[in-house]
């Protein structure tokens, strides 16, 4: 290496570092704040080292609270089933677009693609789910509406399915006898697991994530995502006193440590899970880069 | 009839075996039908006075005059500002700093500092924006906030009550949208940059291009489909925005609506205070209708210049 070599490789380091550090800062932010004591925040707020370590927010919300507990378990419930729907319904669309032999082919994926440039809108769509679907406060509310079918993910699994694995595969399963639907779960599945699995985070991580099916279309709290009782406990702590199981008998709610402690249990499934799928989340995105 | 028979058969035969495919994309397609296309048909509500009663297809006719009505507020003019002005900033800061990262990415030596980084810059994205309010809550809370507590009250400034000054807003937003989709963005790039065949740049150092030459002449060329694309796809999204973005993060406090209001947030605003769902929709439409003709002309002009890089 030379020294200007080095001297890049050494700046450009500083500059990822930094970076690094931006994206980083607010989560320590978070977590320091959310166990220290409730009094030393209220004096010295939020900081990025804990003055005096207490984990009474965590204890409130984990066993006085039972309504953390039942988010999560709602949670939990919605992504498992949402992103198991999504896979099946995204396999079985996209299987057959991939197939160059399918007569009427292009109809169909435009079918799909017109989904992506033009949409409804929020109104119309509310209208429909509720008046005639009646889908208000359904566990399906969470799972079903604009969650369970993506056009990108099915375009980009299209693509994926149609670039590795050969016709002649497909062909010669035919010719041994088997049906499309066994062709699908045995060999065409099997042989595109990146894009599974991609699909699969992004998908679970919609359905982790997401809050605006709960606040379109959820008010009774029994129903509550985690993400939903986050947006409601940013503007209202209130909701936390009404929501503590009667027994809460350990004097004052410490309010202000609270919403720290709660959007870190908001955030670590996600971040638990995350290093266990890196691998496969910087490839996937890779692959939908790839022409989507 | 002799020569036809055998090759109508053996069509036959192959719809036949076909048949199971189409069965396939049923679920799916119905799906699509339920949640995409019967949205669409109630865009007539924009041109109805609704009615509870008689439902969306039911309800009179006005015409146009729901968008005579929107167009008369103020609202209109602020909520497109905002929508489009931020879009804009994001798409252009958004795209500048997320190659700048790809390429010192890829210039990297170490590949397990490569892997740290992309791990590390990756992370805001899997946040949901409700969790991102709360981290700009504990900078900004007027009370406990981290900035006002431990930055301006050593210093001897004078506390800002956030919440409650919109001048900050434009870049606070900017600065919460770059730290969220950053890392997403970049692994885009990277994923093309590492697709560059490296003899490229073997060829460039032998004639003795400088790192900055190899940049312009080589990765900026070959990133140019993949910028095509990505930004043609974020401006037919001009028209529409990140809702938790610009509800949920300022948390919808009245003060700062002149700079956080946007055709979503208006949208939904609207709908739950029932006021008038006939201009509510009429602003649903506008947005979908620009947001169509916008796509749908970026990329004819994508087409005209670079017919490689047209995304249909």
């Amino acid at each position: 290496m030379t020294a200007k070599e080095r001297a890049f490789q050494i700046a450009a380091h500083g500059v990822l570092c930094l970076l690094a550090m931006f994206c980083l800062l607010p989560f320590l932010l978070l977590l320091s704040s959310s166990v220290t004591a409730e009094n030393s925040l209220i004096r010295y707020g939020y900081s990025f080292f804990p003055r005096e370590i207490d984990l009474a927010a965590y204890r409130y919300l984990l066993v006085d609270s039972g309504s953390i507990v039942r988010g999560y378990l709602i949670s939990a419930l919605v992504t498992v089933c949402g992103t198991a729907l999504n896979l099946l319904l995204t396999a079985l669309f996209a299987y057959p677009l991939s197939r160059k032999d399918l007569p009427k082919r292009n109809l169909f994926a435009f079918f799909l693609f017109f989904t992506m440039l033009f949409h409804g809108g929020l109104v119309p769509t509310y209208i429909m789910w509720t008046q005639a679907f009646h889908i208000k406060n359904t566990l399906a509310a969470l799972i079903v509406p604009n969650l369970l079918m993506n056009a990108f993910n099915v375009i980009m699994m299209r693509t994926y399915i149609a670039a590795n694995v050969p016709d002649a595969v497909i062909e010669a399963a035919r010719i041994d006898g088997a049906g499309e639907f066994r062709i699908l779960w045995q060999i065409v599945l099997p042989m595109s697991l990146p894009i599974v699995a991609t699909l699969a985070l992004l998908s679970g991580l919609g359905y982790w994530n997401d809050w605006l099916n709960g606040l379109y279309y959820i008010s009774d709290d029994r129903l509550f995502s985690i993400q939903v009782i986050l947006n409601r406990l940013l503007t209202k702590t209130e909701m936390l006193k009404q929501a503590s199981s009667a027994g809460a008998s350990m004097g004052p709610l410490p309010t202000v440590g609270i919403k720290m402690a709660v959007a870190v249990l908001g955030a670590l499934p996600v971040l638990a899970v995350y290093p266990f799928f890196q691998r496969y989340f910087v490839k996937g995105i890779a692959i939908g880069a790839v022409k989507g | 009839m002799r020569t036809h028979t055998p090759r109508q058969r053996l069509g036959q035969g192959k719809r036949r075996h076909l048949l199971p495919l189409y069965f396939m994309m049923i679920p799916g397609g119905i799906y699509l039908i339920i949640n995409n296309y019967i949205p669409m048909t109630g865009i007539v509500m924009a041109f109805k006075r609704y009615n509870f009663k008689t439902g969306v297809y039911m309800s009179p006719n006005v015409g146009f005059d729901n968008f005579k009505f929107l167009f008369a507020t103020k609202d209109a003019w602020v909520i497109t500002r905002n929508t489009i002005g931020y879009n804009l900033v994001f798409i252009v800061l958004g795209t500048v700093l997320a190659i700048t990262v790809a390429i010192l990415l890829g210039e990297l030596r170490s590949q397990l500092a490569k892997k740290a980084y992309q791990t590390v810059i990756l992370i805001p994205f899997l946040i949901s924006i409700v969790i991102v309010s709360y981290l700009v809550y504990a900078f900004l809370n007027t009370e406990n906030g981290f900035i006002n507590n431990s930055i301006l009250a050593p210093l001897g400034r004078k506390t800002v009550s956030w919440y409650s000054s919109p001048q900050y807003w434009p870049f606070i937003l900017v600065l919460v949208n770059i730290w969220k989709g950053l890392g997403y963005n970049c692994i885009l790039y990277y994923a093309t940059l590492v697709g560059i065949d490296r003899e490229y740049y073997e060829a460039a150092v032998i004639d003795g291009a400088s790192r900055w030459q190899q940049v312009c002449h080589i990765t900026l060329p070959c990133l140019k489909s993949t910028i095509v694309i990505l930004t043609l796809m974020s401006i037919g999204g001009i028209f529409y925005s990140d809702f938790g973005l610009f509800y949920q993060v300022p948390m919808n406090q009245g003060a700062l609506l002149d700079v956080t209001n946007t055709i979503d947030t208006y949208v939904y605003r609207g709908l739950m205070q029932s006021s008038n769902l006939g201009m509510t929709a009429a602003a649903g439409l506008y947005q979908s209708f620009v947001g169509f003709v916008l796509v749908v002309a970026a990329n004819l002009a994508v087409r005209k210049i670079d017919p490689d890089s047209a995304l249909f």
